[in-house]
């Protein structure tokens, strides 16, 4: 059994881990690029959202290498997401490939379902191994996450335009190729200490903006055209509304324990003066975090989706009243397969030149 | 004074009409429906939506401005869910919201937005219980209104399956048609299949080509579960999906027509997918044509026409006529 997995962002450095501790052989498709984007376009209905797609070229240059099985998440609606699975595997089979999927999602009173996905996955593994394996994961989401906010924080403090982000991708690097724990901690360690050798300018103007909006788009730099890294660039340091690991705790650790979804309650009680009701997807928590980044006084909000996601529709149509109420620009950037890079990236400079207008006006008026 | 109540022509307006005019009738309110959909009403749902937001969506919110300083209350239910382990959309989950941030205006009718949901199996009651404290503090009387309606509800469908189309269930004309040479099944939204602005007269120019129309509201429920129960997929948790596709397999593997024409709103998350499925499906059997027709606000009648017409064309060659 050869596994693959869809991309989004930096997750794959977690999957690997997990299946390579189980035993399992695994083929990492090739990060997103403009081949994978034109496979799934081939082969995709067009109006469906631009993760379908891009998953689609994902797993057909894994097949093309050697893969034969597919790992994919499920989900219980209403978001598109949840229906991925049973059109990837139309595609993909119309399209001549060969290949068995498994669909982890949540078992919504079918436990057994779920159990015996996970055996089939497992293959001859213990469970003590299965356990290994989970802990493996988490801790290598929990210092892929540690680096990437190291990296959101030194980015617009850099001296050496780019530095940062060769030392973001030397210590992703290693934590993926850590195999044990010991292996682990010393790659976060390196990771750490190379950030704090290099060379930064404290004293720099740095606006804060939030990103928030569809996980998906939010997480792979492919799809939203390096936003983190144009923005860094110039002089804005950003926090995302989703961290892998955040993610996990709040979706796959059960509602039981209450202590640790309580981060997801209050979201949505920031939302409700806006947003009343759970729409899909991440639409609500884009609301409340929008709302929660205003309150916390950022710059900004930024607000990514792809082209048609319904939730993330219901969010865009709601941002200008909370823009408006709590006085903090917004803008929503939607992406898809034609979006153009120069486009993209005058937006962004334009909202940031908008920022800083905003930001001396508002020194100017203190001072007076 | 009469409360005026208002429902907007647009959404679930077609599944639900008689019994929330009736259910609205029995507690005393005057029930107001919007105009027919008509350029007007597209104009100004554009005017108050973001362009990102499908037709139907925006076509209600045209509807609702046609509404306002016309009546006291709009109905705009948060429709989540009307059966177990399915949604509608997520547009429908944030549709008072966001019908909230335009109706801001002291002026504007209150919304009466309760929250239906019905995904856990419970919640009818409450719902039905929450709309009707809007006028009486009668529980009983409430009830009664909602059986009465209930039953005109169940009226409406029983003539739709029938074989009517909604327009004659609700005026109660019944039309003869001459029998026709073909027979099409146009499967999609009920809001976008029967309002006849949006899909450019569809069924209309279909009738006037001699094919007999028929749609997913045609074919019994039992029918569509079982349609749905045979199939090797996970199951789908869109409503209105679940109809498309069950109906389409119905109509296809009990060749009860020749042709299917799928109708969808551009950017319809559901229907990208649903349609997708339906649409390989009815390919790989190789025996009957079927044709994606996508809507929106800017199609044009001409490119309509000729694309159905050449649908026609192409079923009637198939059969040799």
């Amino acid at each position: 059994m050869k596994i693959t997995f869809p991309h989004m962002g930096n997750l794959y450095i977690a999957i690997t881990g997990f299946l390579e501790e189980l035993g399992v052989e695994s083929v990492i498709p090739p990060k997103p690029s403009k081949a994978a984007i034109n496979i799934g376009t081939t082969l995709s209905p067009e109006s469906a959202c631009l993760p379908l797609k891009v998953n689609i070229g994902d797993y057909i240059q894994a097949l093309e290498n050697g893969a034969d099985t597919i790992l994919m998440a499920g989900g219980v609606g209403p978001c598109r997401f949840g229906y991925y699975c049973e059109v990837q595997k139309e595609i993909l089979k119309d399209a001549g490939y060969n290949f068995e999927m498994i669909v982890i999602e949540p078992p919504c009173g079918r436990p057994l379902t779920l159990l015996s996905k996970i055996r089939k996955l497992m293959g001859g593994a213990s469970w003590t191994e299965l356990y290994r394996a989970g802990r493996m994961a988490w801790q290598k989401l929990l210092a892929v996450d540690e680096i990437e906010k190291m990296a959101h924080f030194i980015r617009p403090r850099e001296v050496e335009r780019g530095s940062t982000s060769v030392i973001e991708s030397k210590a992703l690097k290693l934590i993926h190729s850590a195999k044990t724990l010991t292996e682990l901690k010393e790659a976060s360690y390196q990771g750490r200490k190379a950030f704090s050798a290099l060379q930064v300018q404290e004293d720099r103007d740095v606006l804060k903006v939030g990103i928030v909006g569809e996980i998906y788009t939010i997480l792979e730099p492919f799809v939203n055209l390096n936003t983190e890294q144009v923005l860094g660039h110039l002089g804005v340091q950003i926090e995302r509304m989703i961290y892998m690991s955040d993610w996990v705790r709040a979706n796959i650790i059960p509602d039981a324990l209450p202590f640790l979804s309580s981060e997801h309650k209050r979201t949505a009680k920031l939302a409700k003066p806006y947003l009343n009701h759970f729409v899909g997807g991440d639409g609500l928590e884009s609301i409340g975090k929008s709302v929660e980044y205003s309150y916390r006084g950022f710059d900004g909000v930024i607000h990514l989706f792809p082209l048609t996601c319904m939730p993330e529709i219901v969010a865009k149509s709601l941002l200008p009243t909370i823009s408006s109420d709590l006085d903090i620009p917004i803008t929503s950037l939607v992406l898809d397969e034609h979006t153009g890079e120069a486009g993209f990236i005058t937006r962004l400079e334009a909202f940031v030149d908008l920022l800083r207008w905003r930001k001396a006006k508002g020194k100017t008026v203190a001072n007076s | 004074m009469i409360v005026k109540v208002g429902i907007p022509r647009g959404l679930l307006y077609y599944d639900y009409i008689p019994l929330w005019k009736t259910f609205f009738e029995r507690l005393g309110a005057e029930v107001i429906v919007s105009d027919a959909t008509c350029k007007q009403t597209l104009d100004h749902g554009l005017r108050v939506t973001v362009d990102d937001a499908c037709l139907p969506i925006k076509v209600y919110f045209g509807h609702v401005m046609n509404l306002c300083g016309r009546v006291d209350y709009i109905f705009a239910p948060r429709i989540v869910s009307v059966e177990r382990r399915s949604y509608i959309c997520p547009k429908f989950m944030g549709l008072p919201d966001m019908l909230r941030n335009i109706l801001t205006d002291d002026e504007a009718p209150k919304i009466i937005d309760t929250c239906i949901d019905l995904s856990k199996g419970r919640g009818l009651v409450d719902g039905v219980l929450e709309t009707g404290r809007h006028f009486t503090r009668d529980p009983i009387k409430i009830w009664w209104s909602y059986l009465k309606a209930r039953s005109e509800l169940i009226r409406y469908r029983k003539a739709v399956l029938a074989g009517q189309l909604p327009e004659q269930a609700l005026t109660k004309k019944v039309m003869n048609h001459e029998p026709a040479e073909l027979s099409v099944a146009v499967l999609g939204h009920s809001y976008n299949v029967y309002d006849s602005y949006t899909t450019m007269n569809l069924i209309k120019k279909l009738r006037q080509n001699n094919v007999a129309v028929l749609t997913a509201e045609m074919v019994p429920e039992p029918y569509i579960e079982r349609e749905l129960a045979s199939l090797d997929k996970k199951e789908l948790f869109w409503t209105l999906g679940k109809r498309i596709l069950g109906a389409a397999n119905y109509f296809h593997k009990a060749q009860r027509v020749d042709g299917i024409i799928h109708v969808a709103s551009f950017g319809c998350g559901p229907d990208s997918l649903v349609g997708e499925i339906v649409t390989r499906q009815v390919r790989r059997a190789q025996d009957i044509p079927i044709m994606e027709l996508n809507i929106d606000e800017h199609s044009g009648e001409a490119g309509i026409l000729t694309r159905i017409e050449a649908f026609v064309d192409m079923v009637k060659w198939r059969k040799g006529l």
